[in-house]
Protein backbone atom coordinates (compact mmCIF):
# COMPACT_ATOMS: atom_id res chain seq x y z
CA UNK A 1 0.00 0.00 0.00
CA UNK A 2 1.57 3.52 -0.80
CA UNK A 3 1.65 5.98 1.91
CA UNK A 4 -0.06 9.07 1.80
CA UNK A 5 3.36 10.88 1.51
CA UNK A 6 4.39 8.66 -1.77
CA UNK A 7 1.03 9.41 -3.24
CA UNK A 8 2.00 13.18 -2.55
CA UNK A 9 5.66 12.70 -3.77
CA UNK A 10 4.31 10.88 -7.17
CA UNK A 11 2.03 13.25 -7.96
CA UNK A 12 4.43 15.99 -7.41
CA UNK A 13 6.94 14.22 -9.90
CA UNK A 14 4.79 13.84 -12.49
CA UNK A 15 3.44 17.52 -12.52
CA UNK A 16 6.80 18.89 -12.46
CA UNK A 17 7.88 16.76 -15.33
CA UNK A 18 4.52 16.72 -17.31
CA UNK A 19 3.55 20.10 -17.11
CA UNK A 20 6.67 21.66 -16.15
CA UNK A 21 6.39 23.82 -13.41
CA UNK A 22 8.85 24.66 -10.81
CA UNK A 23 8.47 22.11 -8.10
CA UNK A 24 8.86 25.12 -5.78
CA UNK A 25 5.48 26.38 -7.37
CA UNK A 26 3.19 23.04 -6.20
CA UNK A 27 2.06 24.07 -2.48
CA UNK A 28 -0.68 22.33 -1.03
CA UNK A 29 -3.01 25.59 -0.84
CA UNK A 30 -2.24 26.69 -4.61
CA UNK A 31 -4.76 26.33 -6.74
CA UNK A 32 -4.25 23.19 -9.16
CA UNK A 33 -5.70 24.58 -12.41
CA UNK A 34 -3.85 28.04 -12.43
CA UNK A 35 -0.54 27.04 -10.91
CA UNK A 36 -0.11 23.91 -13.57
CA UNK A 37 -2.01 26.57 -16.47
CA UNK A 38 -4.17 23.90 -16.91
CA UNK A 39 -6.80 24.03 -20.24
CA UNK A 40 -9.17 21.87 -21.19
CA UNK A 41 -6.63 19.90 -22.97
CA UNK A 42 -4.37 19.55 -20.50
CA UNK A 43 -6.95 17.55 -17.95
CA UNK A 44 -6.88 15.32 -20.71
CA UNK A 45 -3.15 14.69 -20.10
CA UNK A 46 -3.58 14.51 -16.17
CA UNK A 47 -6.10 11.99 -16.27
CA UNK A 48 -3.49 9.43 -18.53
CA UNK A 49 -0.85 10.60 -15.73
CA UNK A 50 -3.26 9.37 -12.84
CA UNK A 51 -3.53 6.19 -14.59
CA UNK A 52 -0.16 5.20 -15.28
CA UNK A 53 0.75 6.14 -11.80
CA UNK A 54 -1.84 4.77 -10.15
CA UNK A 55 -3.63 2.67 -12.00
CA UNK A 56 -6.93 3.97 -12.17
CA UNK A 57 -9.27 6.69 -14.30
CA UNK A 58 -10.26 9.73 -13.30
CA UNK A 59 -14.22 10.58 -14.05
CA UNK A 60 -14.24 14.09 -15.69
CA UNK A 61 -16.24 15.47 -13.43
CA UNK A 62 -14.77 14.43 -10.26
CA UNK A 63 -12.20 17.14 -11.42
CA UNK A 64 -15.17 19.74 -10.08
CA UNK A 65 -14.33 18.84 -7.12
CA UNK A 66 -10.69 19.38 -6.82
CA UNK A 67 -9.68 22.96 -6.50
CA UNK A 68 -5.96 22.56 -4.92
CA UNK A 69 -2.74 20.70 -4.77
CA UNK A 70 -4.24 19.18 -1.60
CA UNK A 71 -7.43 18.03 -2.73
CA UNK A 72 -6.20 17.03 -5.30
CA UNK A 73 -3.24 14.52 -3.34
CA UNK A 74 -6.75 13.75 -1.12
CA UNK A 75 -8.88 12.56 -4.21
CA UNK A 76 -6.10 10.26 -5.17
CA UNK A 77 -5.58 8.78 -1.80
CA UNK A 78 -8.84 8.14 -0.90
CA UNK A 79 -9.00 6.40 -4.73
CA UNK A 80 -5.84 4.37 -3.59
CA UNK A 81 -7.48 3.27 -0.39
CA UNK A 82 -10.51 1.50 -1.87
CA UNK A 83 -8.69 0.23 -4.81
CA UNK B 1 0.56 38.57 -62.06
CA UNK B 2 2.93 39.42 -59.30
CA UNK B 3 6.45 38.36 -59.95
CA UNK B 4 6.95 35.95 -56.99
CA UNK B 5 10.85 35.59 -55.02
CA UNK B 6 12.04 33.70 -52.41
CA UNK B 7 13.54 35.85 -49.70
CA UNK B 8 14.36 32.36 -47.08
CA UNK B 9 14.73 29.23 -47.17
CA UNK B 10 15.43 26.62 -44.20
CA UNK B 11 16.98 23.03 -44.34
CA UNK B 12 16.53 19.78 -41.83
CA UNK B 13 18.17 16.82 -43.43
CA UNK B 14 19.74 13.50 -43.23
CA UNK B 15 22.94 15.41 -44.90
CA UNK B 16 22.87 18.49 -42.26
CA UNK B 17 20.52 20.30 -39.98
CA UNK B 18 21.35 23.57 -41.50
CA UNK B 19 21.74 25.51 -44.51
CA UNK B 20 25.63 25.63 -43.85
CA UNK B 21 26.31 21.82 -42.76
CA UNK B 22 23.73 20.61 -46.02
CA UNK B 23 25.41 23.07 -48.62
CA UNK B 24 29.20 21.17 -47.22
CA UNK B 25 27.24 17.93 -47.78
CA UNK B 26 26.19 18.48 -51.59
CA UNK B 27 29.59 20.52 -52.23
CA UNK B 28 31.73 17.04 -51.53
CA UNK B 29 28.87 14.45 -52.34
CA UNK B 30 27.94 13.35 -48.79
CA UNK B 31 25.69 10.60 -48.20
CA UNK B 32 23.38 10.33 -45.11
CA UNK B 33 22.12 6.61 -45.54
CA UNK B 34 22.54 4.79 -43.01
CA UNK B 35 20.78 1.08 -41.31
CA UNK B 36 17.83 1.03 -38.78
CA UNK B 37 18.15 -2.23 -37.07
CA UNK B 38 14.96 -2.26 -35.70
CA UNK B 39 13.23 -2.48 -39.29
CA UNK B 40 15.24 -5.89 -39.81
CA UNK B 41 13.80 -7.53 -36.27
CA UNK B 42 10.23 -6.54 -37.70
CA UNK B 43 10.66 -8.41 -41.20
CA UNK B 44 11.33 -5.38 -43.30
CA UNK B 45 13.22 -6.51 -46.43
CA UNK B 46 15.34 -3.34 -46.04
CA UNK B 47 16.45 -1.63 -43.53
CA UNK B 48 18.08 1.12 -45.09
CA UNK B 49 17.03 4.59 -44.13
CA UNK B 50 18.14 8.26 -44.31
CA UNK B 51 19.54 8.96 -40.60
CA UNK B 52 18.70 12.20 -38.93
CA UNK B 53 18.74 13.25 -35.18
CA UNK B 54 15.01 14.71 -33.57
CA UNK B 55 15.81 18.20 -32.88
CA UNK B 56 15.30 19.09 -28.77
CA UNK B 57 12.40 21.46 -28.65
CA UNK B 58 12.50 21.57 -25.18
CA UNK B 59 14.11 25.13 -24.66
CA UNK B 60 12.39 26.50 -28.02
CA UNK B 61 8.34 25.12 -27.83
CA UNK B 62 6.38 25.30 -24.25
CA UNK B 63 4.78 21.60 -23.84
CA UNK B 64 1.94 22.66 -25.31
CA UNK B 65 3.33 23.46 -28.43
CA UNK B 66 5.25 20.83 -28.59
CA UNK B 67 2.63 18.05 -27.28
CA UNK B 68 0.70 17.64 -30.99
CA UNK B 69 4.01 17.84 -32.86
CA UNK B 70 5.10 15.12 -34.74
CA UNK B 71 8.07 13.73 -35.63
CA UNK B 72 7.93 15.70 -38.88
CA UNK B 73 6.63 18.58 -37.44
CA UNK B 74 10.09 19.24 -35.18
CA UNK B 75 12.10 18.50 -38.61
CA UNK B 76 9.25 21.47 -40.42
CA UNK B 77 9.88 23.70 -37.41
CA UNK B 78 13.15 23.52 -37.29
CA UNK B 79 13.82 24.24 -41.24
CA UNK B 80 11.30 26.86 -41.05
CA UNK B 81 12.96 28.70 -37.71
CA UNK B 82 16.15 29.14 -39.77
CA UNK B 83 13.67 30.46 -42.95
CA UNK B 84 12.48 33.01 -41.47
CA UNK B 85 15.48 34.60 -39.84
CA UNK B 86 17.22 34.74 -43.36
CA UNK B 87 14.19 36.43 -44.57
CA UNK B 88 14.28 38.74 -41.78
CA UNK B 89 10.32 37.91 -40.67
CA UNK B 90 10.52 37.97 -36.78
CA UNK B 91 7.16 37.19 -34.82
CA UNK B 92 6.55 40.95 -34.70
CA UNK B 93 6.13 40.78 -38.85
CA UNK B 94 3.81 38.15 -38.62
CA UNK B 95 1.98 39.39 -35.45
CA UNK B 96 1.14 42.68 -37.82
CA UNK B 97 1.18 40.92 -41.29
CA UNK B 98 -0.51 38.36 -42.90
CA UNK B 99 1.63 35.37 -43.72
CA UNK B 100 0.31 31.84 -45.08
CA UNK B 101 1.16 28.72 -44.73
CA UNK B 102 1.38 25.72 -47.21
CA UNK B 103 3.18 22.34 -46.37
CA UNK B 104 3.39 19.08 -48.51
CA UNK B 105 2.64 16.44 -46.20
CA UNK B 106 0.93 12.88 -46.92
CA UNK B 107 1.06 10.56 -43.71
CA UNK B 108 1.30 10.55 -39.73
CA UNK B 109 1.75 7.42 -39.11
CA UNK B 110 3.69 7.00 -35.91
CA UNK B 111 1.29 8.44 -34.18
CA UNK B 112 -1.75 7.41 -35.58
CA UNK B 113 -0.77 3.66 -35.43
CA UNK B 114 0.52 4.92 -31.40
CA UNK B 115 -2.58 5.67 -30.44
CA UNK B 116 -4.79 2.27 -31.55
CA UNK B 117 -2.01 0.17 -29.98
CA UNK B 118 -2.61 2.39 -26.87
CA UNK B 119 -6.46 1.79 -27.27
CA UNK B 120 -6.21 -1.85 -28.00
CA UNK B 121 -4.13 -1.90 -24.30
CA UNK B 122 -5.95 0.29 -22.11
CA UNK B 123 -9.75 0.06 -23.88
CA UNK B 124 -10.14 4.19 -23.02
CA UNK B 125 -9.90 6.55 -25.50
CA UNK B 126 -9.16 9.32 -23.05
CA UNK B 127 -5.81 7.28 -22.45
CA UNK B 128 -4.70 7.85 -25.55
CA UNK B 129 -3.44 11.72 -24.51
CA UNK B 130 -4.61 15.03 -25.64
CA UNK B 131 -1.68 15.63 -28.92
CA UNK B 132 -2.51 12.49 -31.05
CA UNK B 133 -5.28 13.55 -32.97
CA UNK B 134 -3.00 17.26 -33.48
CA UNK B 135 -0.08 14.72 -34.26
CA UNK B 136 -1.79 12.06 -36.24
CA UNK B 137 -3.84 14.41 -38.98
CA UNK B 138 -2.46 14.58 -42.62
CA UNK B 139 -2.23 18.70 -42.04
CA UNK B 140 -0.40 18.60 -38.70
CA UNK B 141 2.80 20.08 -39.90
CA UNK B 142 0.71 23.05 -41.10
CA UNK B 143 -2.17 23.11 -37.92
CA UNK B 144 1.23 23.15 -35.54
CA UNK B 145 2.98 25.55 -37.37
CA UNK B 146 0.00 28.38 -38.23
CA UNK B 147 -0.63 28.07 -34.31
CA UNK B 148 3.39 28.56 -32.87
CA UNK B 149 3.88 31.48 -35.38
CA UNK B 150 0.00 32.54 -35.21
CA UNK B 151 -0.02 32.99 -38.67
CA UNK B 152 -3.55 34.47 -40.36
CA UNK B 153 -3.30 33.52 -43.95
CA UNK B 154 -3.85 30.82 -46.04
CA UNK B 155 -3.63 27.42 -44.30
CA UNK B 156 -3.26 24.27 -45.44
CA UNK B 157 -1.68 21.08 -46.31
CA UNK B 158 -1.07 19.65 -49.82
CA UNK B 159 -0.98 16.04 -50.27
CA UNK B 160 0.30 14.57 -53.51
CA UNK B 161 2.58 11.41 -52.76
CA UNK B 162 6.08 12.26 -53.35
CA UNK B 163 5.46 15.53 -54.95
CA UNK B 164 3.60 16.93 -52.14
CA UNK B 165 6.24 19.38 -51.24
CA UNK B 166 6.93 20.71 -54.86
CA UNK B 167 3.18 21.66 -55.36
CA UNK B 168 2.70 23.28 -52.15
CA UNK B 169 5.09 25.31 -53.50
CA UNK B 170 3.45 25.32 -56.82
CA UNK B 171 0.66 26.42 -54.71
CA UNK B 172 2.02 29.08 -53.22
CA UNK B 173 3.23 30.83 -56.42
CA UNK B 174 -0.07 30.83 -57.81
CA UNK B 175 -1.74 32.60 -54.55
CA UNK B 176 1.33 35.02 -54.72
CA UNK B 177 0.57 35.56 -58.32
CA UNK B 178 -2.41 36.13 -58.70
CA UNK B 179 -2.95 38.76 -55.35
CA UNK B 180 -4.11 36.76 -53.24
CA UNK B 181 -1.59 36.49 -50.87
CA UNK B 182 1.78 38.28 -50.24
CA UNK B 183 3.68 35.76 -47.73
CA UNK B 184 3.29 32.57 -47.68
CA UNK B 185 5.58 29.95 -45.98
CA UNK B 186 6.12 26.82 -48.08
CA UNK B 187 8.00 23.38 -47.95
CA UNK B 188 7.39 20.19 -47.12
CA UNK B 189 8.04 16.88 -44.31
CA UNK B 190 8.79 13.50 -44.34
CA UNK B 191 8.33 11.32 -41.02
CA UNK B 192 11.42 9.30 -40.55
CA UNK B 193 9.80 5.28 -38.76
CA UNK B 194 9.10 1.93 -39.35
CA UNK B 195 5.42 2.74 -39.11
CA UNK B 196 5.21 5.27 -42.13
CA UNK B 197 7.43 2.67 -44.40
CA UNK B 198 6.60 -0.89 -43.92
CA UNK B 199 3.78 -1.02 -46.23
CA UNK B 200 6.14 0.59 -48.84
CA UNK B 201 8.91 -1.43 -48.02
CA UNK B 202 6.56 -4.49 -48.82
CA UNK B 203 6.14 -3.17 -52.37
CA UNK B 204 9.62 -4.58 -52.85
CA UNK B 205 10.17 -0.91 -54.11
CA UNK B 206 13.83 -0.36 -51.43
CA UNK B 207 17.48 -0.81 -52.22
CA UNK B 208 19.10 -4.05 -50.90
CA UNK B 209 22.49 -2.61 -50.76
CA UNK B 210 22.51 -3.04 -46.93
CA UNK B 211 26.46 -4.00 -46.52
CA UNK B 212 26.94 -0.76 -48.41
CA UNK B 213 24.40 2.23 -47.24
CA UNK B 214 26.26 5.23 -48.26
CA UNK B 215 26.88 3.55 -52.38
CA UNK B 216 22.81 2.35 -51.89
CA UNK B 217 21.06 5.41 -53.58
CA UNK B 218 22.25 5.58 -56.86
CA UNK B 219 19.80 6.97 -59.61
CA UNK B 220 20.08 6.75 -62.81
CA UNK B 221 22.81 4.21 -62.73
CA UNK B 222 22.65 0.68 -64.17
CA UNK B 223 23.23 -1.68 -61.22
CA UNK B 224 21.11 0.98 -58.98
CA UNK B 225 17.94 -1.58 -57.13
CA UNK B 226 16.02 0.74 -55.44
CA UNK B 227 15.14 3.96 -53.31
CA UNK B 228 16.18 4.62 -49.80
CA UNK B 229 13.30 6.03 -47.32
CA UNK B 230 14.28 9.44 -46.08
CA UNK B 231 13.09 13.00 -44.50
CA UNK B 232 13.52 15.86 -42.80
CA UNK B 233 11.83 19.20 -42.80
CA UNK B 234 12.42 21.75 -45.96
CA UNK B 235 10.78 25.85 -46.02
CA UNK B 236 11.05 28.58 -48.54
CA UNK B 237 9.51 31.86 -47.98
CA UNK B 238 7.71 32.87 -50.81
CA UNK B 239 7.21 36.51 -51.12
CA UNK B 240 5.93 39.00 -54.07
CA UNK B 241 8.60 41.08 -55.23
CA UNK B 242 6.66 44.33 -54.20
CA UNK B 243 6.31 42.94 -50.90
CA UNK B 244 10.36 41.62 -50.52
CA UNK B 245 11.48 45.02 -52.09
CA UNK B 246 9.23 47.34 -49.99
CA UNK B 247 10.91 45.70 -46.44
CA UNK B 248 14.31 45.29 -48.46
CA UNK B 249 14.77 41.38 -48.32
CA UNK B 250 17.66 39.85 -49.80
CA UNK B 251 16.11 37.74 -52.73
CA UNK B 252 17.56 34.18 -53.26
CA UNK B 253 15.79 33.93 -56.71
CA UNK B 254 12.54 33.64 -58.35
CA UNK B 255 9.83 31.43 -59.06
CA UNK B 256 8.85 31.77 -62.99
CA UNK B 257 7.03 28.46 -64.02
CA UNK B 258 4.96 25.71 -62.27
CA UNK B 259 4.15 22.56 -64.29
CA UNK B 260 1.46 19.96 -63.37
CA UNK B 261 -0.21 17.19 -64.24
CA UNK B 262 -1.44 14.16 -64.24
CA UNK B 263 -0.14 10.34 -65.91
CA UNK B 264 -3.42 9.24 -65.93
CA UNK B 265 -2.64 5.46 -65.47
CA UNK B 266 -1.35 2.99 -63.35
CA UNK B 267 -1.30 4.06 -59.48
CA UNK B 268 2.48 3.62 -59.21
CA UNK B 269 3.89 2.68 -62.19
CA UNK B 270 5.72 5.85 -64.05
CA UNK B 271 5.13 7.32 -67.67
CA UNK B 272 7.59 9.20 -69.36
CA UNK B 273 4.42 11.10 -71.31
CA UNK B 274 2.58 12.46 -68.24
CA UNK B 275 5.97 14.05 -66.87
CA UNK B 276 6.67 15.83 -70.39
CA UNK B 277 3.03 17.37 -69.95
CA UNK B 278 3.90 19.27 -66.69
CA UNK B 279 7.73 19.78 -68.29
CA UNK B 280 6.45 21.34 -71.11
CA UNK B 281 3.49 23.39 -69.14
CA UNK B 282 6.67 24.66 -66.84
CA UNK B 283 8.46 25.75 -69.49
CA UNK B 284 5.83 27.42 -71.64
CA UNK B 285 4.47 29.55 -68.24
CA UNK B 286 8.31 30.43 -67.78
CA UNK B 287 8.61 31.61 -71.40
CA UNK B 288 11.96 30.33 -71.56
CA UNK B 289 13.27 27.19 -74.13
CA UNK B 290 14.60 24.08 -72.87
CA UNK B 291 18.39 25.39 -74.03
CA UNK B 292 17.76 27.96 -71.38
CA UNK B 293 17.52 25.24 -68.44
CA UNK B 294 21.23 25.10 -67.27
CA UNK B 295 20.55 22.48 -64.34
CA UNK B 296 17.83 20.08 -63.70
CA UNK B 297 17.41 18.32 -60.12
CA UNK B 298 15.36 15.10 -61.04
CA UNK B 299 12.67 13.66 -59.66
CA UNK B 300 15.29 10.03 -59.87
CA UNK B 301 14.85 8.28 -57.09
CA UNK B 302 16.84 5.55 -57.81
CA UNK B 303 14.41 3.01 -58.85
CA UNK B 304 14.80 0.79 -62.24
CA UNK B 305 11.49 1.70 -63.55
CA UNK B 306 11.36 5.74 -62.60
CA UNK B 307 14.56 6.96 -63.99
CA UNK B 308 14.11 5.24 -66.90
CA UNK B 309 10.96 6.66 -67.45
CA UNK B 310 12.18 10.46 -66.19
CA UNK B 311 15.21 9.96 -68.37
CA UNK B 312 13.25 9.33 -71.23
CA UNK B 313 11.16 12.72 -70.66
CA UNK B 314 14.22 14.32 -69.90
CA UNK B 315 15.75 12.92 -73.20
CA UNK B 316 12.31 13.84 -75.05
CA UNK B 317 12.39 17.67 -73.97
CA UNK B 318 16.08 18.63 -73.71
CA UNK B 319 17.58 15.86 -75.41
CA UNK B 320 19.34 19.16 -78.18
CA UNK B 321 20.14 21.18 -74.75
CA UNK B 322 21.85 18.72 -72.54
CA UNK B 323 21.54 20.91 -69.57
CA UNK B 324 23.32 19.49 -66.42
CA UNK B 325 21.62 16.51 -64.37
CA UNK B 326 21.68 15.34 -61.20
CA UNK B 327 19.63 13.81 -58.78
CA UNK B 328 20.32 14.95 -54.67
CA UNK B 329 18.96 11.63 -53.69
CA UNK B 330 21.67 9.89 -54.29
CA UNK B 331 22.71 11.53 -51.59
CA UNK B 332 19.67 12.26 -49.38
CA UNK B 333 17.76 8.81 -50.25
CA UNK B 334 13.76 9.62 -51.28
CA UNK B 335 12.59 12.39 -48.93
CA UNK B 336 9.42 11.63 -50.12
CA UNK B 337 7.15 14.39 -49.15
CA UNK B 338 9.47 16.82 -48.29
CA UNK B 339 11.35 16.18 -51.38
CA UNK B 340 10.08 18.11 -53.72
CA UNK B 341 10.78 21.41 -50.96
CA UNK B 342 14.00 20.21 -50.61
CA UNK B 343 15.56 19.90 -53.49
CA UNK B 344 14.52 23.54 -53.93
CA UNK B 345 16.69 24.15 -51.37
CA UNK B 346 19.42 21.88 -52.24
CA UNK B 347 19.44 23.50 -55.86
CA UNK B 348 18.66 27.19 -54.64
CA UNK B 349 22.19 26.68 -52.47
CA UNK B 350 23.88 25.22 -55.78
CA UNK B 351 22.74 28.37 -57.65
CA UNK B 352 24.10 30.95 -54.76
CA UNK B 353 27.55 28.75 -54.42
CA UNK B 354 28.45 28.00 -58.06
CA UNK B 355 28.50 24.21 -57.92
CA UNK B 356 26.01 22.01 -59.31
CA UNK B 357 26.16 18.74 -56.71
CA UNK B 358 27.37 15.29 -57.88
CA UNK B 359 24.60 12.21 -58.80
CA UNK B 360 27.06 9.85 -56.34
CA UNK B 361 27.58 6.33 -56.71
CA UNK B 362 26.49 7.33 -60.89
CA UNK B 363 29.12 5.12 -61.95
CA UNK B 364 27.87 3.65 -65.25
CA UNK B 365 24.85 5.34 -66.89
CA UNK B 366 22.00 3.03 -67.67
CA UNK B 367 22.92 2.64 -71.74
CA UNK B 368 19.57 3.90 -72.95
CA UNK B 369 20.31 7.61 -71.29
CA UNK B 370 23.63 7.73 -71.76
CA UNK B 371 22.99 10.73 -73.94
CA UNK B 372 21.79 12.83 -70.99
CA UNK B 373 24.49 15.21 -69.28
CA UNK B 374 24.91 13.77 -66.29
CA UNK B 375 27.00 15.56 -63.49
CA UNK B 376 28.97 12.34 -62.29
CA UNK B 377 31.16 14.61 -60.18
CA UNK B 378 30.30 18.22 -58.94
CA UNK B 379 31.00 20.67 -61.27
CA UNK B 380 31.91 23.84 -60.27
CA UNK B 381 29.43 26.19 -62.19
CA UNK B 382 27.64 29.19 -61.68
CA UNK B 383 24.33 29.05 -63.30
CA UNK B 384 20.48 31.17 -63.19
CA UNK B 385 18.15 28.62 -63.73
CA UNK B 386 16.98 25.55 -62.90
CA UNK B 387 14.65 23.32 -62.92
CA UNK B 388 13.41 20.62 -60.26
CA UNK B 389 10.61 17.46 -61.10
CA UNK B 390 9.09 15.84 -58.44
CA UNK B 391 6.72 12.83 -59.52
CA UNK B 392 4.22 10.78 -57.49
CA UNK B 393 1.98 7.61 -56.87
CA UNK B 394 -1.32 8.32 -58.39
CA UNK B 395 0.67 9.93 -61.54
CA UNK B 396 1.29 13.83 -60.16
CA UNK B 397 3.51 15.49 -61.68
CA UNK B 398 5.24 18.59 -60.71
CA UNK B 399 8.01 21.03 -62.37
CA UNK B 400 9.45 23.93 -60.87
CA UNK B 401 11.62 26.58 -62.29
CA UNK B 402 13.46 28.89 -60.25
CA UNK B 403 15.75 31.77 -61.80
CA UNK B 404 18.65 33.87 -60.33
CA UNK B 405 16.93 37.18 -59.60
CA UNK B 406 16.94 40.44 -61.90
CA UNK B 407 15.26 43.04 -61.24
Amino acid sequence: MMTKDKIVATINGFLVEEFEVPATDIQPDANLRDTLGLDSLDYVDLVVEVESNFGFKVKPEDFTEISTFQDFYNYVNTKVLNT
Amino acid sequence: MKRVVITGMGIYSCIGENLDTVKDSLFHGKSGIGIDPERKGLGFRSALTGVLPTPDLRELLNRRQRIGLPQQGGYAYMATLEALKMAGIDQDMLDKERVGILFGNDSSAKPTIEAVDQLRLKNDTTLIGSGSIFQSMNSTVTMNLSTIFKLRGVNMTISAACASGSHAIGMGYILIKNGLEDKIICGGAQEVNYHSMGSFDGLSTFSLREDEPHKASRPFDVDRDGLIPSGGGATVILESLESAQRRGANILGEIIGYGFSSNGGHISHPDAAGSIQSLEMALKQANVKPGDIEYINAHATSTPAGDLAEGQALLEVFGNSNPYISSTKSMTGHEMWMAGASEIVYSLLMMQNGFIAPSINLETVQPELEKLNFAQSRINKEFNLFLSNSFGFGGTNSCLIVKQFQS
